[in-house]
């Protein structure tokens, strides 16, 4: 027990007279989540937008004010004809434009019907299907203002509840993911980084030649970085409940507890990488390439994984962090339970046997 | 026996590293292998503190078989790799505290066979390890090496690139290591250090070439050995080498060590010789065989 103790007492010293790792350690968690939380949004804001009128009469000018009035779209610039359409999209000033047709209210009170053609930019396709929902939901609304004296015998009316997140905001979809990424990163990299210096610098060979157990050093190595990533996630916690006012629907000490459990499964795969790579160059590229890009693109953290190709949806399966997505939202979002959550923590604690277990295998008791 | 090797032979994929290594180290012996860069000296020090395993042969240890009793050996043994692994981001004193710790005892427990070298760079102990001289890391690695009271230490080319005052002293230390009572396999490409071990074992591409006493090993040299000295260096060994008698023609310092292969060789004849190809300043004296012209010979 000494000895393990002075182990991880020499880990502290390294992980402290580290300041630049130490600062990236506690650096990386906020800036990510400030990033994730600021920057990229899926949510739209004073979109330009450019009208072309072929009617101006009392409707379209109505339409508009309503369009201009609404927090989604500033309108930018007024055209005459639609060859313009073409050249104000190339200039880029505009995402958008719409297009009312000639005598628009002659018609709509004539034919019960006019057209308006929304244009959009689709360089960036969310946003543009982002803008034409949010277009035609504005167009929707006001066309029920026009009828509401009217009694249409027959009608289907969809009444849609955004529940868990019923604004919508793409911040309570990131905080899950940072956290997963960065509990992930931090814990598995930082691991297999610092048993890989030991082989590089030599000091494994006389760590070998000494009556220390590898169970010892494996767990030596594992447990500051326990500590420092729960230090990490209580902070990502408190950010997103402070700065975006992320509620937390379900039990605190639940989360604490799947957190921990996530980050040992991490560990557990930081020590593996290191037991098959020699040098931290190697370890560093495994754990980014080999762990951040499924993390971010397979755990069903930015795209859904239900409509990925069945390939891929089979390989999410086998990244823990698709696990602890769904654990993470369940409890901060839904605010439910272990009873609802028991299978995927149940595969996580299987995970981290199998990863612990495979390491000390897999750790080498000699040189080659 | 302290240490025993019978027969050990290790390859790296097609490169044969050792081949048939034997020899008897005694407890208590300063044994020393001697070889050139290269000659296999770090693979078998490997096997020996059982971070590697021999393809063949078999080795023991304190008593201990270096495969199936290597726990064993690893709670007995000292080792000082021949790059520095310490732990350069932590102070002296916390690196030494650290290996003691590991080894299940304290630094003041074991602070008597340490205290001659400790002395030396306690003055430094906040230094960290990675800011230290090449002398005083080596010390700081004895020191390491030494804190559990190994009954074996193994140290591997522990005098590379340091300085020849650091080096005496180093070797110093040893001899009173030694008078403790602890077995020590030193490994080392300066030949001028073999003269002081009690033993030596001469090793080349991953052959032995010969076990005995320094001195023994260079009783055995037959040969009578010239010091040749002249006004060019260059223009000498080149005379010589063209000389249709010569045995061996090695530089030695400020001297050139030739032999011949004449059983009745007159250094007159040679002076003439080499005067006819325009050296002067010509010294033709005897002079003893070292280790290295011992291992230059064997090696041939």
């Amino acid at each position: 027990m000494k000895r393990f103790i002075g182990f991880i007492k020499k880990e502290f010293y390294h992980i402290f007279r580290d300041r630049r790792s130490l600062f990236i350690l506690f650096g990386m968690p906020i800036a990510q989540i400030m990033l994730f939380g600021f920057a990229i949004t899926n949510e739209i804001n004073n979109v330009d937008i450019a009208v072309l009128d072929h009617s101006k009469d009392a409707t379209t000018e109505e339409i508009i004010n309503k369009i201009s009035a609404s927090k989604y779209f500033s309108i930018n610039q007024f055209i005459e004809k639609e060859s313009d359409i073409d050249a104000i999209f190339k200039k880029g000033k505009v995402k958008a434009v719409l297009n009312f047709e000639k005598d628009f209210s002659k018609n709509l009170i004539k034919d019960h019907n006019a057209t308006i053609q929304i244009v959009t930019d689709a360089t960036d396709p969310n946003t543009a299907n982002t803008i034409s929902n949010y277009v035609n939901a504005i167009l929707i609304q006001y066309q029920s203002v026009l009828n509401k004296d009217i009694n249409i015998t027959y009608q289907v009316v969809p009444e849609t509840r955004m529940v868990y997140n019923p604004e919508l905001k793409s911040v309570y979809m990131f905080v899950p993911g940072v956290m997963t990424i960065i509990l992930m990163l931090v814990s598995a990299m930082m691991t297999s980084i610092s048993i890989t210096r030991e082989k590089e610098l030599g000091t494994m060979e006389i760590l070998l030649v000494s009556p220390i157990k590898p169970i010892q050093v494996i767990v030596g190595k594992v447990f500051p970085y326990i500590f420092l990533s729960i230090i990490n996630a209580i902070v990502i916690v408190i950010l997103s409940i402070y700065i975006f006012k992320m509620p937390i629907q379900g039990s605190l000490i639940l989360l604490a507890l799947e957190s921990v459990l996530f980050i040992i499964t991490a560990l557990a795969l930081g020590i593996l990488i290191s037991t098959i790579s020699e040098t931290q160059q190697t370890a560093m590229m495994i754990s980014l390439m080999g762990l951040m890009l499924p993390v971010i693109l397979l755990s069903g953290f930015i795209f859904p994984i239900s409509s990925m190709p069945l390939p891929l949806q089979l390989i999410s399966n086998i990244i823990p962090a698709k696990w602890f997505n769904i654990i993470i939202k369940g409890i901060m979002l839904k605010g439910v339970g272990i009873q609802f959550l028991w299978k995927e923590t149940l595969i996580l604690i299987g995970m981290s046997v199998f990863f612990i277990a495979l390491s000390v295998k897999k750790y080498k008791i000699r040189l080659e | 026996m302290s240490i025993t090797v019978s027969n050990i032979s290790k390859s790296y994929k097609s490169v044969k590293a050792l081949e048939n290594i034997y020899f008897n180290v005694k407890e208590g012996e300063l044994f020393g292998l001697i070889g050139p860069d290269g000659a296999g000296k770090t693979t078998l020090f490997r096997i020996l503190t059982t971070l590697l395993i021999a393809n063949e042969g078999s080795a023991t240890v304190a008593g201990f078989d270096v495969v199936s009793d290597y726990k064993k050996i690893r709670n007995n043994v000292g080792y000082m790799p021949g790059k520095f692994s310490l732990y350069q981001d932590l102070t002296i004193e916390e690196n030494l505290n650290f290996f003691a710790t590991i080894f299940g005892t304290t630094i003041k427990e074991n602070y008597e066979l340490i205290k001659d070298i400790y002395v030396q760079i306690e003055p430094f102990k906040d230094r960290r390890a990675g800011k230290l001289s090449g002398g005083m890391k080596q010390k700081l690695a004895l020191c390491c090496a030494l804190i559990h009271k190994p009954k074996v230490l193994f140290l591997d080319e522990p005098t590379t690139g340091v300085d020849p005052v650091s080096r005496k002293e180093f070797w110093d230390m040893l001899k009173r290591l030694q008078q403790k009572g602890i077995t020590i396999l030193v490994s080392t490409p300066y030949m001028d250090e073999a003269a002081l071990c009690d033993r030596v074992a001469l090793i080349q591409d991953g052959k032995i070439l010969q076990v005995d006493a320094p001195n023994a090993i260079v009783k055995h040299y037959s040969k009578q050995i010239y010091n040749i000295s002249a006004h060019n260096m260059y223009l000498l060994i080149n005379a010589l080498k063209s000389y249709k008698y010569n045995h061996s023609v090695y530089p030695f310092g400020e001297f050139v060590h030739y032999t011949d292969q004449r059983a009745d060789f007159n250094p007159e004849n040679l002076k003439v010789y080499l005067e006819s190809k325009k050296l002067s300043q010509i010294v033709i004296k005897n002079t003893e065989p070292t280790i290295e012209d011992t291992f230059m010979e064997l090696a041939k």
